[in-house]
C-alpha cells in the first residue's frame, strides 16, 4: 500500500528532514510510526498526502508513484487517503454533519447517498446524536472523533493518523486507538504516528521508527 | 447532472450568504464597482444624445445642382418637378439664373460692370435637401454623384463639411469614451479582484481542509467566481441606478433649455437592452477578476506541488546550502580579522 524506496526530504534552508527512507506497508497492514518531535514522523506523512514532495527517492501510494502525479491529480488521489491531525482541522462555522460530509460534497457524491453514508460514519464513531452541533460545542475527544469520522466516510482504503491522541486522556485515547484498530479489522491499511509506546504494547502492531530523519527500524513486516 | 446542478445553486446561495455577512465590505466594493460601471455609461448616453441633438439641430445639408448655360427655364422646371418627386429629396429650391444674377449685381457692387456683359454668364442652381435617413456621407457621395450625371446639369457640389467635421467629431468622442471604458473595467477587475483575495485570505484555512480531502482546484473556485458575478451583478444594477438618478436630475434643466431653444428634444435614457448589456458586462467583469484572483493565490497559498524536479529542486537546495556556507565563511572571516 505505502513503499517508500530511498526517500529523502530536503527543505531550502539545508534542513534534511528524511535521510533515504526506505521500507514498505502491505495492503490492510496496522503500523505505528514513532519517533521523538522532530523526528520526521510528521514529513513522512506529509509526504504521503502530497502536502509536500520528496527531494529524492520514489514513493508508491495505492498503486500510484507519487513522484509523478501531477498537481491536477492530486486532489483525486488524496479521495483514497483518509487523514486525521492532531488539531483535528475541523470547520468550525459548519456542523458536525457538514464537516463530515466534506469529502463526500468534494467527490460530487449525490445527496441521499450523502446523508446516508454521513450518518453511518457518526454512527461508526458513537457521534450519531450530535450532527447538527456545531464543533465548538463538542468536547476534544468527541472533535477528534468527528474527524475521524470524516476520515473514513469516503471508505478509503488507506488511513493516516498524525498523534490523532495527543491531547487526549489515557481512556479518550484508548477509545480513539481502538476505533482505528477496528477500521484496520475491516481491512484498511491504517498508519498512525504518535509518540505513545502505551499503545504499541497494548494493541501490538507493527513499529516503524525515526530518529532525526532517518529509519532506526522498519518492524516486523508482518 | 442534477446533483453537479444542486450543487451550483447551493454554491450560488452561500455565497450570497458569504457576501451578506460581511455587508460593509461588500457594499463598499458594490459601490465603487457601480460607481465605475455608471461613469462610461453616462458618457455613452451623453453621445447618444449629442447625436440627437446634432441631428435635430444642424441646418440641414445641401447639394447645388448648376445646371447646363443651354437650360431654359421650362427644362429646369421639369427637372425640379423630376428631383421633388425622389424618395431621397426632402426640398428642392431653384434659383433662377436672372435672380442670380440680381442678387449678385446687388450683392457683389458690381453692377455697372455686370450690364455691360452680352448675357447672363451665371447658371439656373437647383438646391437639394436631402431627407434625414440619407445624410449619411456615404449616401451624400452617391446622391451628389447620381445628380450630377443627370442630363442638364453641369455641376453638382455638396457642402460636406460641416457633415464631416461633425461625425469625425463624434468618431473621436466614441474613441475616446471606449478608452476610458477599457481603463474603467480594469478599474473594476482590481476591486472584484480584491475583495476576493481578501476573502480567499480570510476563508484559508477551510481551502486547505477542502484541498486535504480531494477538493479539485475547480471547486475551491467556484464560490468565489460566484461571489464576484454576484459582486457585479449587484454592481451593475448599483450601475443602473446611479443612471436613473443622474438623468433625473438632468431631465428638467434640459426641458428648460430646449424650451429656450424651442426645441422638443427630450433626453435619451438607458434603453432595456442596454442595461441588461451593463448587467452582463459586469457579471463577465466579476468572474474573469475572481478568476485570475483565485487562480493566482491558490498557486502561490499552496504551492505543494508542481511534480519534483530533480534540477530544479536540486539547484535550489544546492543554491541556498552555498549561500549558508559563504556568509559562513564571511563570517568567521570577519572574527579572524578582528
Amino acid at each position: 500500500m505505502i513503499r517508500f524506496s530511498q526517500v529523502s526530504k530536503r527543505y531550502p534552508n539545508g534542513h534534511e528532514a528524511l535521510k533515504r527512507i526506505s521500507f514498505t506497508l502491505e495492503r490492510e497492514q496496522m503500523a505505528f510510526l514513532v519517533g521523538h518531535s522532530g523526528a520526521g514522523k510528521s514529513t513522512l506523512l506529509r509526504l504521503v498526502t502530497l502536502i509536500e514532495r520528496s527531494t529524492h527517492g520514489q514513493i508508491v501510494v495505492n498503486n500510484k508513484n507519487l513522484t509523478k502525479l501531477r498537481r491536477r491529480q492530486i486532489p483525486f488521489f488524496r479521495r483514497q487517503v483518509g487523514v486525521i491531525f492532531q488539531d483535528h482541522k475541523l470547520l468550525h462555522d459548519r456542523t458536525v454533519f457538514d464537516n463530515v460530509a466534506l469529502p463526500l460534497v468534494v467527490a460530487g457524491v449525490g445527496h441521499r447517498e450523502l446523508g446516508r453514508r454521513v450518518r453511518a460514519a457518526l454512527d461508526k464513531v458513537g457521534l450519531l446524536g450530535k450532527e447538527r452541533l456545531y464543533p465548538i460545542t463538542l468536547s476534544g475527544g468527541e472533535q477528534q472523533r468527528v474527524g475521524i469520522a470524516r476520515a473514513v466516510v469516503n471508505r478509503p482504503p488507506l488511513v493516516l493518523a498524525d498523534e490523532p491522541t495527543g491531547n487526549l486522556d489515557a481512556e479518550l485515547s484508548d477509545e480513539i486507538m481502538d476505533l482505528f484498530h477496528q477500521f484496520n479489522q475491516y481491512g484498511v491499511t491504517v498508519m498512525i504516528a504518535t509518540h505513545e509506546r502505551r499503545h504499541i504494547q497494548r494493541l501490538g502492531k507493527r513499529v516503524i521508527e525515526l530518529k532525526n530523519g532517518e529509519l532506526m527500524s522498519a518492524g516486523d513486516q508482518n | 447532472m442534477r446533483t453537479y446542478l444542486l450543487r451550483h445553486v447551493q454554491v450560488l446561495i452561500a455565497s450570497v450568504g458569504q457576501l451578506s455577512r460581511t455587508p460593509g465590505s461588500t457594499l463598499m466594493s458594490v459601490g465603487v464597482i457601480g460607481i465605475t460601471l455608471a461613469l462610461p455609461s453616462l458618457l455613452y448616453l451623453l453621445l447618444v444624445n449629442a447625436e440627437k441633438v446634432g441631428n435635430a439641430w444642424h441646418p440641414g445639408t445641401h447639394i447645388s445642382l448648376f445646371l447646363d448655360l443651354g437650360v431654359d427655364a421650362e427644362r429646369a422646371q421639369s427637372l425640379l418637378e423630376r428631383l421633388r418627386r425622389r424618395e431621397e429629396t426632402q426640398q428642392v429650391r431653384m434659383i433662377s439664373a436672372d435672380r442670380a444674377l440680381q442678387e449678385f449685381k446687388e450683392l457683389s457692387g458690381f453692377g455697372e460692370a455686370l450690364d455691360a456683359l452680352p448675357h447672363n454668364p451665371l447658371p439656373t442652381l437647383l438646391v437639394v435637401t436631402p431627407e434625414r435617413a440619407f445624410e449619411h456621407p456615404d449616401e451624400l457621395q452617391r446622391l451628389v454623384s447620381e445628380f450630377g450625371a443627370l442630363p442638364g446639369v453641369e455641376l453638382a457640389q455638396l457642402d460636406m463639411e460641416w457633415v464631416q467635421r461633425f461625425h469625425v467629431t463624434l468618431r473621436l468622442a466614441r474613441r475616446a469614451a471606449l478608452v476610458l471604458s477599457v481603463l474603467l473595467a480594469l478599474a473594476v477587475l482590481l476591486t472584484v479582484s480584491n475583495t476576493i483575495r481578501l476573502a480567499i485570505l480570510n476563508r484559508r484555512d477551510e481551502i486547505e481542509i477542502i484541498q486535504l480531502f480531494g477538493g479539485t482546484d475547480r471547486f475551491i473556485q467556484r464560490p468565489f467566481l460566484y461571489s464576484g458575478m454576484l459582486q457585479g451583478f449587484f454592481g451593475a444594477g448599483t450601475a443602473i441606478l446611479l443612471i436613473v438618478a443622474c438623468l433625473q436630475v438632468l431631465r428638467s434643466p434640459i426641458r428648460q433649455l430646449a424650451d429656450l431653444y424651442g426645441s422638443v428634444f427630450q433626453i435619451a435614457g438607458l434603453r432595456v437592452h442596454e442595461a441588461l448589456a451593463l448587467v452582463a458586462i459586469g457579471i463577465g467583469l466579476g468572474w474573469l477578476a475572481s478568476r485570475w484572483s483565485v487562480r493566482r493565490h491558490l498557486h502561490r497559498m499552496f504551492p505543494s506541488a508542481e511534480p519534483y524536479s530533480p534540477t530544479k529542486a536540486g539547484t535550489f537546495a544546492h543554491i541556498s546550502t552555498l549561500r549558508h556556507r559563504v556568509l559562513k565563511l564571511r563570517r568567521s572571516d570577519k572574527r579572524r580579522n578582528r
